[in-house]
């Protein structure tokens, strides 16, 4: 970020806290960016003379009569298709030796698309991940987060997704990225040959937590350059959400504001809402994408991030070890693509939405046959047939490690309802029935 | 000369003024940032300062920077153009916008001023007239949208003339009026109201006694919703709000649709104005959206707009209501108007009430349930608002302050289960914890009796025993196991397994299952009722339950089907003759 010629500099800051300052200052902005003995912040907060800054870098060590430099402007990032290729950090600086990116100076976190000017989402992600394509089939334009528990290798499912995905660009949000994922999305990216396709934003671990808070509006006013000025398909991944969450509640708590349930602050939707909406058709082609990660404590998807995000986004993807089948699923229940009946059985088999209901409703009855056996029952035929079904479902369709077409998911679909039930015990319409069913072999 | 000031704090979208002159609660103000011009609300006053809500970003605002008072309070634009519009939360028409991005300051006008309107005059010289009475009529799309007396207009005028039938745009003066001094007043067909004042324009209004027909099954069947009802769908993410609340906006009997986004996602207000120009009104025939408004605050949409977004569409919703129509007002999500006072509230440093929320929550929203209902207007004809909002819920936990306080004010509770959705029972309305109150109006029991049969009530009654029976049933079976109850648990739980799937559950997305007019339904639940009625005797429950899947697919199929058609009734046969041998 260069300064200006014609700054004010104050020396006598009057308050500090883990995230902000405070000083007397005359004619500044809200929103304006400010260097902080020698740290980024931003104004969060004016009465009458008094200057509240939230320090990006966070304020440990920081004298009372460290320099303050206003900057007059908002933060922003360079654009152009130089950004192609590059790696930066949160502020926008580039991370990968290359120089700085010359374009049009943008402004971050600017004004929202008019709702009447987009598109209604249409175009069909296949990613080969059954869990994914056939129960909850992404669509450009969503944006849909992974819930997972920390455990669960989702920045590994979230880059294969990017990287089997039709898109012009990818644009990485990596907030408290450990090192280890960072050069792991790197080498990804990398080997996969898609260097050129790819922007990314980058905020270690190893950095103070409130950069973060950048990182989200960087990756996507980088998106907007090429959706809006490019008509570009972009597909924008942000690990992890819940990180940036907790920046959020760290600045928050500080400014004495009242926190609502766990700790958050009362704007956490409106803030969150503002990234996700962000995902858009445009009437001439180009789109942003979401592919987001929520890191849930324990699976608890009633603590304010995940839930939160749940009301916003266009439905999530619930990872989960299944130790019936020893592999990692997109689990059926708890996942749902909101926007799936946008394609399905339109830009997908006639019979998409049937296979997938009638499969995820049988393996909801071998859960029931599976709790009768906990609870020590007889089990019935049916529940037999329903447990050896799931696990087979699960090893074949659920399973991450999954690479296939959507047809040879349906045909898949078909083969298990075939090998372990009756036509009637499917309830699928006849229609269907006499132009797909199976017998079993 | 209006009152002025100058911005002396500013947190996010909260702004103190200091003012020179007097300035009145919810007063608009126009601050002054480098020439762009950002609109916003009083929401307190403390002697000489006042804060004020922005209703755009307050980005690069600066100590100093100049307001303008302007003395009106937040209002809105009535007249003939309304439907089938897009409005934004403070009636903003975000069709005639520029660009793809909203501009900050871009305000634009919410009604076509230079269309021309066929007038009909309805009243003439020498009438005595009051405010919302009827005084001529144009022809918007095929609704007869009437010219009203101006709802601010006191006391009782003469007519003085109504000008002759023809075309007139909607500044045109149609009528001049005379007060009781005498005065002469012109009326032209538009007319602004302030959204957060109640429009009266009505002599009184009688408890609901009609049930509007959704084609919801599990509403009109088991907890039917009053014309001029109110009633709420609180419910985790994911649920079934949004897909439930289209439904009803599709094919609910009713003449207007308005439908508030309010804090939701931009893609589903997409949906609506994508879809419902090519659907079909299933009881005129005419395009959905002919008789649809939408008011659009999506959550990246600035958060004071939101609030003002329900007001907006509640004060629409009057004016139609005015008119004689049978308006459904629809609200997603009212959570989402509730955050935006509590974000507000806390940065005004109130004290807080239970989860952070402003203690008068619970007034606020009875006072905005309560602008719904049925009325009797002056020239005898009637009119009605049916509302019906979604709450979002922290957590999925009813046991928080916006749930608690909707129950207090609607009617009806649709309850959207986890469980239910998780397993995919769409909608996912708890059959046991919702209700409809109107089941218990004397007034609506004889309207169901008259309408569908006597002693309907009865019958839904008697489903919603057979249900509760079922879930008691199950339990056991699930503590003491499939061999560890008599046969009847399995039958009891089978019997309202079919309920559930033939009845309760309706597939939204389908063509005709998404739909089932009030005919249809009462065959359904006959039929249902009448194999509950019969006892079965079953070997083993494993024979019960298979016995049982089977009539349930053979019901799905015909839900399936074009009602009475061939197809139809090869299903009723293929039943019919299962249920021989039982
Ligand atoms: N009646 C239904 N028939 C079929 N599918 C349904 C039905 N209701 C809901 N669904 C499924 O559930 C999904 C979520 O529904 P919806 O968007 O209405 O949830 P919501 O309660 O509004 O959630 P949120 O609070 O996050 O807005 C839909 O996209 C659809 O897949
Ligand atoms: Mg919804």
């Amino acid at each position: 970020m260069s300064e200006k010629a014609f700054q004010r500099i104050y020396t006598k800051l009057s308050a500090i806290t883990k995230a902000t300052v405070t000083l007397e200052a005359q004619g500044v902005a809200n929103d304006e960016l400010a260097l902080v003995a020698g740290r980024l912040a931003q104004v969060v907060k004016i009465k009458d003379n008094a200057v509240t800054l939230q320090v990006f870098g966070g304020t440990e060590d920081i004298p009372t009569n460290a320099e303050v430099t206003f900057f007059g402007e908002p933060p922003s990032l360079n654009v152009s298709d130089e950004l192609a290729g590059r790696f930066f950090n949160a502020y926008g600086e580039p991370i990968d030796g290359g120089p700085a990116v010359e374009g049009e100076k943008r402004q971050i976190g600017g004004p929202s698309v008019n709702p009447f000017k987009r598109r209604q989402p249409s175009q069909l992600i296949p990613t080969g991940i059954a869990g994914i394509d056939l129960n909850n089939t992404l669509v450009s334009g969503q944006k849909i987060p992974f819930f997972a528990d920390p455990d669960q290798p989702y920045n590994q499912v979230m880059s294969m997704v990017a990287l089997r995905a039709d898109v012009d660009k990818i644009i990485l949000g990596g907030m408290g990225l450990s090192n280890d994922d960072y050069l792991f999305f790197k080498n990804q990216f990398e080997s996969a040959g898609a260097l050129h396709k790819i922007i990314s934003f980058v905020n270690t671990t190893d950095q103070p937590p409130v950069e973060r808070l950048l990182i989200p509006d960087m990756a996507l006013t980088a998106a907007e350059y090429f959706a809006v000025d490019k008509n570009e398909k972009v597909l924008v991944l942000l690990t992890d959400m819940t990180l940036y969450a907790d920046a959020l509640s760290i600045v928050s708590n500080r400014m004495d504001q009242i926190p609502s349930k766990d700790s958050m602050p009362g704007s956490l939707y409106s803030d969150l809402a503002k990234i996700y909406e962000k995902a858009v058709q445009l009437p001439d082609g180009g789109s942003i994408t979401i592919i987001a990660v929520t890191t849930l404590n324990d699976g608890d998807i009633t603590h304010a991030i995940p839930d939160n995000t749940g009301y916003i986004t266009e439905g999530q993807l619930f990872l989960r070890a299944d130790p019936d089948s020893g592999k990692v699923i997109v689990d059926p229940f708890r996942s749902l693509s909101r926007l799936k009946q946008l394609v399905q059985n339109k830009k997908t088999r006639e019979d998409h939405s049937a296979v997938m209901n009638t499969s995820v409703r049988l393996y909801a009855d071998a859960a029931n046959a599976k709790t009768k056996l906990e609870n020590g029952f007889d089990l019935s035929d049916y529940d037999l047939r329903c447990l050896d079904y799931a696990k087979e479902y699960a090893t074949r369709l659920l399973a991450i490690d999954v690479n296939i077409s959507i047809e040879e998911m349906l045909d898949t679909g078909w083969e298990l309802f075939g090998k372990y039930f009756t036509k009637a015990e499917t309830g699928l319409k006849e229609k269907l029935i006499e132009k797909y069913w199976k017998d079993k072999e | 000369m209006k009152t002025t000031g100058k911005v002396t704090g500013i947190i996010a979208n909260l702004v103190t003024v200091e003012v020179d002159g007097p300035v009145a609660q919810n007063e608009i103000c126009f601050i002054d940032l480098d020439g762009v011009e950002l609109m916003a609300e009083v929401i307190k006053v403390n002697g000489n300062k006042a804060s004020v809500q922005v209703f755009e970003s307050t980005r690069g605002l600066q100590i100093g920077d100049k307001v303008e008072f302007q003395g009106y309070m937040l209002e809105v634009t009535l007249g003939p153009g309304l439907l089938s519009s897009n409005f934004d939360g403070l009636q903003n028409n975000l069709a005639t916008m520029e660009g793809v991005f909203l501009k900050r300051g871009e305000y634009t006008k919410a009604l076509d001023e230079e269309k021309l309107w066929d007038f009909t005059p309805l009243a003439k010289a020498g009438d005595h007239v009051v405010a919302a009475d009827w005084l001529g009529e144009v022809k918007e799309g095929w609704l007869p949208h009437k010219i009203m007396v101006p709802f601010n207009f006191k006391g009782t005028y003469t007519v003085k003339n109504v000008v002759a039938a023809g075309q007139y745009k909607i500044t045109d003066t149609v009528a001049t009026l005379t007060n009781a001094d005498g005065e002469e007043v012109k009326v032209t067909m538009t007319q602004k109201w302030p959204v957060k004042v109640a429009v009266g324009g009505y002599v009184e209004k009688p408890r609901p006694f009609k049930v509007m027909e959704t084609g919801v099954r599990c509403i009109d069947t088991l907890n039917p919703i009053a014309e001029g009802g109110t009633g709420f769908i609180p419910g985790p993410f994911g649920c079934g709000k949004t897909v439930l609340q289209h439904a009803l906006a599709e094919q609910a009997d009713a003449d207007i649709i308005i439908m508030a986004a309010c804090g939701e996602r931009a893609n589903e207000v997409v949906e609506i104005f994508t879809e419902f120009p090519e659907l079909k009104d299933k009881h005129t025939g005419r395009s959905l959206m002919e008789r649809t408004i939408i008011i659009c605050n999506t959550s990246n949409m600035p958060v004071a707009a939101r609030e003002a977004s329900v007001y907006t569409a509640m004060t629409l919703g009057e004016y139609y209501r005015a008119m004689g129509m049978k308006v459904l007002l629809l609200a997603d999500s009212t959570s989402r108007w509730a955050q935006a006072l509590r974000e507000m509230s806390n940065r005004l440093e109130e004290l807080p009430g239970q989860d952070g929320f402003p203690v008068d929550l619970s007034a606020i929203i009875s006072n905005f349930y309560a602008r719904a209902g049925y009325v009797k207007l002056n020239n005898g004809q009637s009119g009605s608002i049916t509302f019906i909002g979604t709450v979002s819920p922290a957590g999925g936990n009813l046991k928080e302050p916006v749930t608690e306080s909707t129950k207090k004010a609607a009617r009806c509770f649709y309850g959207l289960s986890q469980n239910r959705a998780d397993k995919k029972r769409y909608p996912a309305v708890d059959p046991v914890d919702s209700y409809s109150k109107y089941l218990e109006y004397p007034e609506i029991i004889e309207y169901l009796d008259e309408k569908i049969e006597k002693g309907w009530v009865d019958k839904v009654t008697k489903t919603k025993y057979i249900i509760r029976r079922g879930k008691d049933a199950y339990e056991q079976i699930n503590i003491l196991g499939d061999d560890g109850v008599p046969m009847s648990y399995h039958e009891q739980y089978w019997k309202s397994e079919l309920v559930d799937f033939v009845i309760l559950q309706q597939d939204a997305f389908d063509d005709i299952d998404g739909s089932t007019p009030l005919e249809r339904q009462k065959f359904m639940l006959d039929l249902v009722l009448e194999i509950c009625d019969r006892s079965f005797k079953f070997d083993n429950f494993e024979e019960c339950t298979t016995y049982f899947k089977g009539l349930i697919n053979i019901c799905r199929q015909m839900n399936y089907s074009e009602y009475k058609s061939e197809q139809f009734e090869k299903y009723l046969g293929q039943l019919k003759e299962e249920l021989k041998h039982e």
